[in-house]
């Protein structure tokens, strides 16, 4: 035991030096089960993403005669023509109008109990309540409370409306919110505040002017993630609206497979491809910042 | 005014606290408290009622808990509930972990992986139920399409392969998620751990279950406290994908909720359910607080 030790140890810095530079993690033995798992599952992903696009370029005809892998051999659009004839431009700016709706005020609004938080660093009893209460917002499943902010809506003349959709969930988004953007707020080097505050700012001045600018890769991350929320929402539109005219995407996806074209696989596979891509095109514009400020806000 | 408010707000910050600083947190405080404090409370005051959503509201006390919990329909609820919770934790755990760590190589090509994984992220719970539905119709789906006989089955109809086919979906939409989770909280353990254990001669398993793992602790308790309060509240996935079926035999908590309020309209029973999944929410919890020792998220705030 000792002599292998010993003789590994002696070794080393041969090996180092031989490698020059190469990282330390390169010298181990491949990480197989890892590997296989990674890729494994990462097919599992890919599959049904191929099978939706591919599928969703057959003519019904072709769907039904064709392997369902093979790619199409006339693409058509005819599809998405379909689906866009359907209302779903209409579906679509209620999404956008919701999303945007909800992200706006739920950021700012965060942001700004955020900068609170950190900035009375627990000398104020009222922020530390605050605190504890988005805290334990996360830890409650606040969709358990649906029915009473339905009656909520229904009291405040609201139901069947865009607005009934866009409060609740500016409710629903500050928790994670807050507790991302106040670890990013956090960050920020103290004597930068400090000289702020020596320069005679306000609060106000030195949350817009000096808080918010340091911070904003993880004003995106929080963007783009309630964004998703919001997009992808099912439970709130289904309780809360009722008109087809005020459907948002999720909805309208499940009323089009139920619905008399729900045996026309390709064109529900098209409207599912039409409500992702707005998310897709959000995805990579932000996708350094959002990939890198998810796993910072929660992986601490 | 801004004068005024200048001096408050240096004299506030020698103070350490009051100031204008509370009210800078009221919009959100004010916004959280409307839709979500108020009916947290109305869930547990509605659930001494009857309503059926259009009459009145009537005081009944405990009748709708008697109606509740007398019903053979809650233990169950409870019990699929709980398998889905426990099925999907045990599945999604440890292959989050493996994939998390091999996705934390600094190569460049996992860089390229992580990117691929993030899209289950991107469609909502919906457009997924909707897409296995049909890649599963015994019919028309991947199954009869590639003419395998045993992916030809009644993938939906049957309790048993319903309840698994739920699993594997809930999987499919997550594990990439808790995966990056686990990717970002290798990247932080100290290289000189590893570079330690070498030198003592520690392999790649022993390296993982001595360093790795006890390292990720925190992550383990933020993703499994995510994994399994979020797995209370699924919600669309199994509405579009089994509507609780075949039978009640993936008919959830939340799902149960909506059933008896917006099916039955006995929305005071739904409220006594919506009070029991925020028991066993705060349970869970408080539950995987003890278990890691402290808060996993309070955790964070507490950190610098």
């Amino acid at each position: 035991m000792t002599v292998t030790h010993t003789s590994r140890a002696a070794k080393r810095p041969a090996t180092s030096g031989a490698h020059g530079r190469r990282p330390a993690k390169s010298r181990q033995r491949p990480n197989w089960l890892g590997g296989l798992v990674s890729w494994l599952w990462l097919a599992v992903v890919l599959i049904p993403i191929y099978w939706i696009v591919v599928t969703s370029l057959k003519t019904q005809s072709n769907y039904y005669l064709t392997n369902p892998f093979a790619p199409p051999g006339d693409p058509t659009l005819d599809n998405y023509r379909l689906v866009i004839e359907m209302d779903f431009p209409l579906y679509f700016l209620n999404s956008i109008i919701v999303a945007i709706g909800t992200v706006i005020p739920s950021v700012l609004f965060s942001f700004m109990a955020a900068y609170a938080i950190v900035r009375s660093s627990g000398a104020s009893r009222f922020l530390r309540g605050v605190n504890s209460l988005f805290l334990m917002g996360l830890a409650i499943p606040l969709q358990a409370t649906v029915i009473p902010v339905y009656l909520l809506i229904i009291k405040m003349q609201l139901y069947d409306s865009l607005t009934a959709l866009i409060l609740p969930s500016i409710a629903f988004a500050i928790p994670l919110s807050v507790l991302v953007l106040s670890n990013f707020i956090r960050d920020v080097p103290k004597e930068l505040f400090e000289s702020m505050r020596l320069d005679g700012a306000t609060e106000w001045k030195t949350l817009w002017g000096l808080a918010f600018p340091l911070t904003r890769p993880a004003v995106v991350t929080v963007s783009i993630y309630n964004a998703l929320q919001v997009w992808n929402g099912f439970l709130l539109p289904l309780i809360l609206t009722q008109s087809p005219d005020k459907r948002t995407l999720p909805l309208a996806l499940a009323a089009f497979q139920g619905g008399p074209y729900g045996v026309n696989v390709p064109a529900v596979l098209a409207s599912v491809v039409l409500t992702i891509l707005p998310m897709l095109i959000l995805y990579t514009v932000g996708r350094r910042q959002l990939l890198s400020g998810l796993t910072a806000g929660f992986g601490k | 005014m801004s004068a005024i408010s200048a001096r408050r707000t240096s004299s506030a910050a020698a103070t350490r606290g009051g100031g204008v600083l509370p009210w800078l947190a009221l919009p959100a405080l004010v916004a959280f408290a409307v839709f979500a404090l108020i009916p947290l409370v109305g869930v547990l005051l509605l659930s001494f009622t009857s309503w059926d959503t259009l009459g009145e509201i009537q005081l009944t006390g405990l009748e709708s808990w008697r109606q509740v919990l007398t019903d053979p329909g809650l233990p169950h609820a409870l019990w699929v509930t709980f398998l889905i919770m426990l099925l999907s934790w045990a599945f999604q755990t440890p292959a989050s972990i493996l994939i998390g760590v091999f996705l934390a190589g600094r190569q460049r090509y996992r860089e390229l992986l992580a990117v691929l994984y993030f899209i289950p992220l991107l469609l909502s719970s919906a457009a997924i139920a909707i897409t296995f539905k049909a890649l599963l119709d015994p019919n028309f789906g991947l199954g009869a399409g590639l003419g395998l006989d045993f992916l030809t089955q009644d993938w939906l109809g049957e309790p048993g392969l319903a309840f698994g086919v739920v699993i594997f979906v809930v999987s499919w939409q997550y594990i990439p998620f808790h995966s990056l989770l686990y990717q970002g909280g290798v990247r932080q353990i100290p290289r000189s751990l590893y570079e330690a254990a070498e030198l003592d001669g520690a392999g790649r398993i022993r390296m993982f279950f001595s360093i790795t793992l006890p390292q990720l602790k925190y992550t383990i308790i933020t993703s499994s406290t995510l994994m399994l309060v979020g797995s209370l509240t699924f919600f669309d996935l199994i509405f579009v994908l089994t509507e609780g079926g075949p039978g009640d035999a993936t008919r959830a908590l939340a799902l149960d909720m909506y059933k008896r309020g917006f099916q039955a309209n006995l929305m005071g029973a739904a409220c006594v359910i919506g009070v029991i999944l925020v028991l066993v929410g705060l349970a869970l919890a408080l539950l995987l607080r003890r278990i890691g020792g402290r808060d996993p998220y309070a955790s964070q705030l507490e950190g610098a």
